[in-house]
C-alpha cells in the first residue's frame, strides 16, 4: 500500500491554485436515502472553501466523505469519484488510516482525549513516526504554537486534556490534527459549540493554517464563511447549487437560491 | 385569593390519595429497612462473637475441638481469584465485541440475548452444568471444577457492564480518534478503554462480591474439605459450604464458627461494594 505514502505528496509541490481534492459526480447514500446528488467540487490548494446551506442539505455528509468518516457505519455508501493525489479516496482497498492521516478533521464538539494535554498531541505523532523525546517535545510544542495554544498550557502540559475550557479544548483539537502534518484538514461547525471571543480566534487561526493547508470549512454561520474562506460552495437538498470566489457567492449569487439563503429569506 | 379556595372539596380528595401514597411508600421502607437491620444486627452480634485470632490461623475442627475457617477462607479466596482470573478477561473482551466491532450485527443481538439469560440463570444451574462437564468425566469433585464454576457466573456480569460502559463512550471520540489515522483496535484500547476504564473495574468488582458469596455452584463442583488443601485437583474447602455444613450442624462450637464466616463474606461483599461505588462515583 504505497500508493499513499506521505512523502510523494509532500513533494508534489503545486503552483498556484492546483485543485488538491477533485470531487466528481458524487453521490452518498445513508441506506437506501441518496443524500448527495451527484456533487462536482474543487477544493483548491492552500485556500479556504467553506461549504454552506440549510440543515440536511448535505454539507457535513459532503465533508464525512472527504475523509471516508462515513466508513465507520454500516448502511452508508458512497459513488462517484474523489480525486486525491492522482487516486480515488472512494477506492475499496484505499488504506483508511493512511487517508486519514493526510485528511485532517476537526468536529463540532471538542474531543479531547481522556489523557493529558502532552499525550492527546504525541499520541497522534507516535502514529506514525518514531521520534526521540526531545524531537518529540519539539513537535508537541510547535503544533500548540501553530494553534496558538502554547501560552496558555505550557507550564500545565500534564494536566487532563479534558480540564480545559471550551474553546482551548477546541484548539487542542487543532493542534492535535496539526501535529500529525496532514495536507488538507476539514473543519464541521468547528465553532458552533463555543462563544464568540473563542470562535474569533479559532478563525483567526484557520486564516494562519491556510498557508500550509488546504482547508474545508462547514458551518451555519454564513459571516463565518464570508470571514474564513476564499471559496464558498452553497448546497441545498443534497445539490451543489452554486460554486465560486467567496465576495462573488456574498455579492453577486447567480442562483436565486443562493441569494434567498444569504439574505436570509429561508434557511 | 379567589384562586385558592377554588373547588376545595377536589383539592381535598387529591391531597388525600397522595397521603395515602406516601404513608403506603414510607411504611415499606420501612420494613424493609427494619429486615435488613435485623439480619445485619444478628450476623454481626453473633459473628463477632465467634471471631477470633484462632478463626484466621487454625483449619475446620471436629466437633468439640478448638479451631477456625483458614482452609475455608483460603480456598474461597483461591477460588475466586481464579474464577475471577477466566472470567474477567473474557467478559472484557466479549463485552468489547458487543460495545465496539459488533454493535450492529445481528450476532452481536443474539450474544446479548443469551448473555442476558446466563446473568438471571439460578447458580444452581451453572454449579449442575459444571458438575456434568467436569466433575463426572474427571470421577470426582475438584477445586478447579469450582473456580470454573465461579467464572461462568464472573463472564456475564462483567460483559454486560463492560459493554454498557462502553456504549456511554460518546461516539465522537471514536469518529475523532478515527479521524486521526487510528486503527480500529488502538481506538478501542487507547480511547475507549481509558475512558471506561473505572466503569469496567466497577463491574468487576460487583462479580467478585457477588461469586464470593455463592453456594450452589460450589457444592457441586469443589465440595468441601475439612482440612487445607491447595491441589486444585481435589476438593478443598471454601466458607459459604463450611457455612452451609456447620450452619446446620447441632454442635453449638460448629454454629458459632458458621456465623463467624457469615460476618466474614458479608464484610468482605460490602467493601468489595462500597469501593465499586466510590470509583463509579468518581468517573
Amino acid at each position: 500500500m504505497n500508493m499513499f505514502s506521505k512523502d510523494t505528496a509532500a513533494n508534489a509541490a503545486i503552483a498556484g491554485k492546483a485543485e488538491r481534492i477533485s470531487v466528481k459526480d458524487l453521490k452518498f447514500f445513508y441506506g437506501k436515502h441518496l443524500a448527495l446528488k451527484g456533487i462536482n467540487l474543487p477544493l483548491y490548494d492552500r485556500q479556504v472553501t467553506a461549504f454552506i446551506g440549510p440543515s440536511g442539505c448535505g454539507k457535513s455528509t459532503l465533508l464525512r466523505v472527504l475523509n471516508r468518516m462515513y466508513d465507520l457505519y454500516p448502511g452508508q455508501h458512497a459513488e462517484g469519484q474523489v480525486m486525491f493525489d492522482g487516486k480515488n479516496i472512494l477506492d475499496r482497498d484505499l488504506d483508511l488510516n493512511l487517508l486519514r492521516s493526510r485528511v485532517g478533521m476537526v468536529f463540532q464538539k471538542p474531543t479531547p482525549f481522556p489523557m493529558t494535554i502532552y499525550e492527546n498531541i504525541a499520541f497522534g505523532i507516535r502514529l506514525y513516526e518514531k521520534l526521540p523525546k526531545s524531537e518529540l517535545d519539539g513537535r508537541v510544542e510547535s503544533a500548540l504554537k501553530k494553534s496558538a495554544l502554547w501560552p496558555e498550557v505550557k507550564d500545565k502540559l500534564n494536566a487532563n486534556g479534558m480540564s480545559l475550557s471550551g474553546g482551548q479544548q477546541q484548539r487542542l483539537c487543532i493542534a492535535r490534527t496539526v501535529a500529525i502534518q496532514p495536507e488538507v484538514i476539514l473543519f464541521d461547525e468547528p465553532c458552533s459549540a463555543l462563544d464568540p471571543i473563542s470562535t474569533a480566534k479559532i478563525e483567526e487561526l484557520i486564516d494562519e493554517l491556510k498557508s500550509d493547508f488546504t482547508i474545508a470549512i462547514v458551518t451555519h454561520n454564513m459571516q463565518q464563511a464570508a470571514r474564513t474562506s476564499q471559496y464558498t460552495a452553497f448546497m441545498y437538498l443534497g445539490e451543489l447549487v452554486e460554486f465560486g470566489l467567496t465576495p462573488d457567492i456574498f455579492t453577486k449569487p447567480k442562483d436565486k437560491r443562493t441569494q434567498d439563503y444569504i439574505t436570509g429569506r429561508f434557511g | 385569593m379567589a384562586v385558592l379556595t377554588k373547588d376545595m372539596a377536589r383539592y381535598g380528595s387529591r391531597k388525600r390519595s397522595s397521603m395515602i401514597a406516601m404513608g403506603l411508600c414510607f411504611s415499606a421502607t420501612t420494613v424493609g429497612l427494619t429486615m435488613l437491620t435485623i439480619i445485619l444486627g444478628t450476623l454481626v452480634v453473633k459473628g463477632a462473637g465467634g471471631l477470633s485470632l484462632a478463626v484466621f490461623t487454625q483449619n475446620t475442627p471436629a466437633p468439640g475441638n478448638d479451631g477456625g475457617l483458614w482452609n475455608a477462607i483460603y480456598g474461597s479466596l483461591l477460588m475466586t481469584t481464579i474464577g475471577v482470573c477466566i472470567g474477567t478477561p473474557i467478559g472484557i473482551l466479549a463485552g468489547t465485541y458487543l460495545a465496539e466491532y459488533g454493535r450492529h450485527t445481528r450476532l452481536a443481538g443474539i450474544v446479548r440475548f443469551i448473555n442476558d439469560i446466563l446473568l438471571s440463570a439460578p447458580s444452581i444451574v451453572t454449579g449442575l452444568f459444571i458438575y456434568t462437564i467436569m466433575v463426572k468425566p474427571m470421577g470426582h469433585f475438584s477445586a478447579i471444577a469450582g473456580a470454573i464454576a465461579l467464572a461462568v457466573i464472573v463472564i456475564p456480569i462483567v460483559v454486560r457492564t463492560t459493554e454498557n460502559m462502553l456504549l456511554l463512550v460518546p461516539n465522537q471520540l471514536r469518529e475523532a480518534a478515527s479521524a486521526m489515522g487510528m486503527p480500529r483496535a488502538l481506538v478501542i484500547r487507547q480511547v475507549a478503554y481509558k475512558a471506561a476504564w473505572t466503569g469496567i473495574l466497577t463491574g468487576v468488582l460487583l462479580a467478585i462480591a457477588r461469586v464470593s458469596g455463592e453456594t450452589a455452584p460450589l457444592l457441586f463442583t469443589a465440595l468441601n474439605n475439612q482440612f487445607f488443601s491447595s491441589n486444585m485437583n481435589a476438593p478443598m474447602a471454601n466458607l459459604p459450604a463450611v457455612i452451609f455444613q456447620f450452619a446446620l450442624s447441632p454442635y453449638a462450637d460448629w454454629q458459632k464458627l458458621a456465623w463467624a464466616g457469615a460476618l466474614l463474606i458479608t464484610v468482605a461483599v460490602l467493601t468489595l461494594s462500597i469501593l465499586a461505588r466510590w470509583l463509579g462515583s468518581r468517573s
